[in-house]
């Protein structure tokens, strides 16, 4: 067929890309570190009806510009439609979505369990397993910290909640490419 | 006000007050036209509709607290129609942030769901940058609000202003204008293989100034063409392509052209629910070329086969080229305009003529466009009277119909109407009103006549908030809960109370006479006119239906 005839586009071979994607999405975005930004990002999200699962916050190499990750559901929110939101935000600089495969991502927890004297040997061990750390005794409980995937720290969550889980502090994910980009 | 002047800003509307003294004491100086409007709101439309009619950005002015929370609402209405506006309020001192003083609030976080962007002053210095920046946020790309919080005690400060060189360069903001060109071409190929196109056009069209553009693509071949609200005049209304408003109150052709098109061309709008009726019946058999310059519309309410992001401006030039060089044969849109003709005389835009002198408010807006001989620059209120005026007025020219279409305030009209004046002197600027609405605003009767503003009021006067009254007849078993005007003001005396001019009309006879005196006579004018109370608008698309079960004015029985 030749170039510039019409023939090369057909109505009935045009189609709209899907929009859910049906699984979860880390969005790392870079801000200008300026007040009411989060505000800005939080109020948009409650008002498009996008519901956050994590959300961490920090600065970044250059003081002007701060990160924020954040991770939702692809399942339920278009995340095109999101992150066409968040891109007009005039203090949004840029977002990444980032690849499960080609990312590092970490998240960590912080665990206050019941410790009774003779269970405080099955919680070391699972700690240990887990390789996490022990970081603060009292007469009746022990605090642990997990760093890891969200999956990791679910499962540490699952292994501990029964001894008795008083308290659980979890940061949210942050993630980074891997290898060099 | 050096910033404001290098913005080349002449027209500012505004009411002063505690936290903006400093900036008001400049304004005596400065050698801008300052309008004094007799409340906030009223300033903000007036700078929406001054934004409107001329495509510049529309300043108004407020002072903290209660003074900035009246402009929400114009503030709102410019975002849901991306009117190019800057914003500027005063605060209080910086060190009464955060502490519920006298005449504060947080006005930054009020308004964050309803701007572009905003900024708060913290050091005097940031004033000129930030005041050039607002301007181009507010003007570029998709245009829209953007508000500027100046703390009083910053105001005061003393600071050098040196003449900007540079463009003004945000890092997270770079608004696209060129469209994609290899998207353009598989438009033009989808257009060429289109047997049933449409072009659907927005408000956008009318923001990019691309009205000429719209109408050289449309002349590339026979493409029926139709229009939201937002989007009349940018195409005429007498050109042999148009096939009237879509929507809930659009013609039967024009909805039903969406229903059964294979291919629809958006240009500058956005698939709003007014638009589409129930989101899963319309348009069932079309495919979606989606020009914006917004990414974020794309896709949002209806997925696009062929998305382009640009400039309509820039944009349409390039598709009218690529199409043109393909060389389609026309023909191929014969049987799609047979059925649209078809439909047009079958179902044209109709209503029974009033008997003994009644004025049918249908008639009212034929009458107005013979009044004005359709040049005018009209705005509107929200309700019954703006639906009929998008339907009969036939709009001829973009910018000559400003109206609240996606926020839908009652009240716009009338300081819409003093800043379209303000912008543009020489042109008829007439406010269509709803009796329910002009009371909302008509406060700024005392501003035209102090301000030697002479727009002319038309009031479509039924007695009732119409449009309510007919949901509340059609939807909810005809009972009526407060929408009766009841003892509304004798508007004729309200106007002279004003200073202004007021008549009344109640004979559709003399009502074309009555509307040319009241253009020819000095000074505003407020014209009473008495319609049937209780008209409907039709054609409808009942909400959440499709447009195929769009509902027709019964017929008379005879």
């Amino acid at each position: 067929m030749e170039a510039g005839t019409p023939q090369m586009v057909k109505l009935e071979d045009l189609h709209v890309p899907g929009q859910l994607s049906g699984r979860k999405h880390i969005l790392s975005i870079l801000v200008e570190n300026k007040p009411g930004v989060l505000a800005r990002i939080a109020g948009l999200f409650s008002r498009r009806g996008f519901n956050i699962d994590t959300l961490a916050v920090g600065p970044t190499d250059d003081p002007s510009v701060s990160r924020i990750t954040l991770t939702l559901d692809g399942a339920v929110h278009p995340i095109d439609q999101v992150t066409k939101q968040l891109h007009k935000l005039v203090n949004v600089l840029k977002i990444r979505d980032m690849e499960p495969e080609e990312t590092v991502a970490r998240e960590m927890a912080m665990f206050k369990v019941s410790a009774a004297v003779e269970s405080r040997a099955e919680i070391i061990q699972f700690a240990e397993i887990f390789r996490a750390k022990i970081i603060d005794v009292s007469r009746r409980t022990m605090t642990i910290e997990v760093t890891g995937s969200a999956d990791k720290i679910e499962a540490f969550e699952r292994m501990i909640r029964p001894h008795g889980l008083i308290e659980m502090v979890r940061t949210g994910e942050i993630a980074i490419a891997r290898g060099g980009d | 006000m050096e910033s404001l002047k290098a913005e080349g800003v002449e027209n500012i509307f505004g009411i002063p007050g505690g936290a903006n003294l400093p900036t008001y004491d400049a304004l005596v100086d400065a050698g801008f036209r300052h309008i004094q409007v007799r409340h906030e709101q009223g300033g903000g439309h007036a700078a929406e509709g001054y934004a409107k009619a001329s495509g510049r950005v529309g300043v108004a002015f407020a002072t903290s607290g209660p003074g900035a929370t009246n402009l929400v609402t114009a503030i709102a209405d410019a975002m849901m129609d991306s009117v190019p506006t800057v914003f500027i309020t005063g605060q209080v001192r910086t060190e009464l942030i955060g502490t519920d003083g006298f005449q504060e609030a947080d006005i930054l976080g009020a308004t964050l769901p309803f701007v572009k962007h905003s900024f708060q002053v913290t050091d005097p210095r940031q004033i000129p940058e930030y005041v050039h920046e607002a301007f181009h946020v507010a003007s570029t790309g998709r245009p829209g609000p953007v508000l500027l919080d100046i703390p009083q005690d910053l105001s005061r400060a003393d600071i050098e202003y040196a003449t900007r060189t540079e463009p003004v360069e945000l890092p997270g903001y770079k608004p696209m204008s060129k469209g994609n060109i290899k998207q353009v071409r598989i438009a033009a190929k989808a257009i060429a293989n289109a047997k049933r196109p449409i072009l659907y056009t927005g408000g956008g069209v009318v923001n990019a100034n691309a009205s000429e553009e719209l109408r050289e693509l449309a002349a590339a071949d026979r493409f029926p063409i139709t229009s939201t609200l937002m989007g009349l005049g940018a195409y005429p209304a007498s050109g042999e392509s148009w096939l009237g408003m879509l929507g809930m109150h659009g013609t039967v052709t024009a909805n039903w052209a969406m229903d059964n098109a294979d291919l629809i061309v958006a240009i500058g709008a956005r698939f709003d629910d007014r638009i589409t009726g129930k989101l899963s019946e319309f348009a069932p058999h079309a495919k979606v070329i989606h020009i914006d310059i917004d990414p974020a519309e794309i896709s949002k309410n209806i997925g696009a086969h062929i998305p382009i992001v640009g400039d309509a401006k820039l944009v349409l030039p390039e598709l009218t080229r690529e199409y043109r060089a393909l060389q389609t044969d026309t023909t191929r849109l014969d049987a799609w305009w047979k059925q649209l003709r078809e439909w047009q005389q079958q179902h044209p835009l109709r209503y029974e003529p009033g008997v003994d002198g009644e004025i049918k408010p249908q008639f009212m807006i034929e009458a107005m466009h013979r009044a004005t001989r359709g040049e005018a620059i009209v705005t509107s209120d929200v309700g019954q009277h703006q639906m009929w005026a998008a339907q009969y007025y036939g709009f001829e020219q973009p910018r000559h119909w400003i109206n609240s279409g996606g926020l839908g305030t009652m009240g716009f009209g009338l300081p819409a109407a003093v800043g379209a004046k303000v912008a543009c002197p020489d042109d008829d600027v007439v406010c269509l009103a709803g009796d329910g609405s002009l009371i909302m605003n008509c406060q700024e009767l005392a501003t035209c006549v102090a301000e030697d503003i002479p727009v002319k009021v038309f009031l479509m006067n039924n007695g009732y908030m119409g449009m309510v009254r007919q949901w509340q007849e059609l939807f909810w078993d005809r009972r009526y809960s407060s929408v009766e005007m009841g003892a509304s003001p004798d508007w004729v005396k309200l106007a002279e109370a004003f200073g202004a001019t007021g008549m009344r009309c109640e004979n559709a006879d003399e009502l074309e006479g009555t509307m040319v005196r009241a253009l020819e006579a000095d000074g505003p004018v407020l014209l009473d006119v008495r319609v049937a109370q209780e008209e409907n608008c039709y054609p409808m698309i009942p909400p959440g239906q499709a447009a195929r079960d769009m509902v027709e004015a019964p017929k008379a029985v005879s």
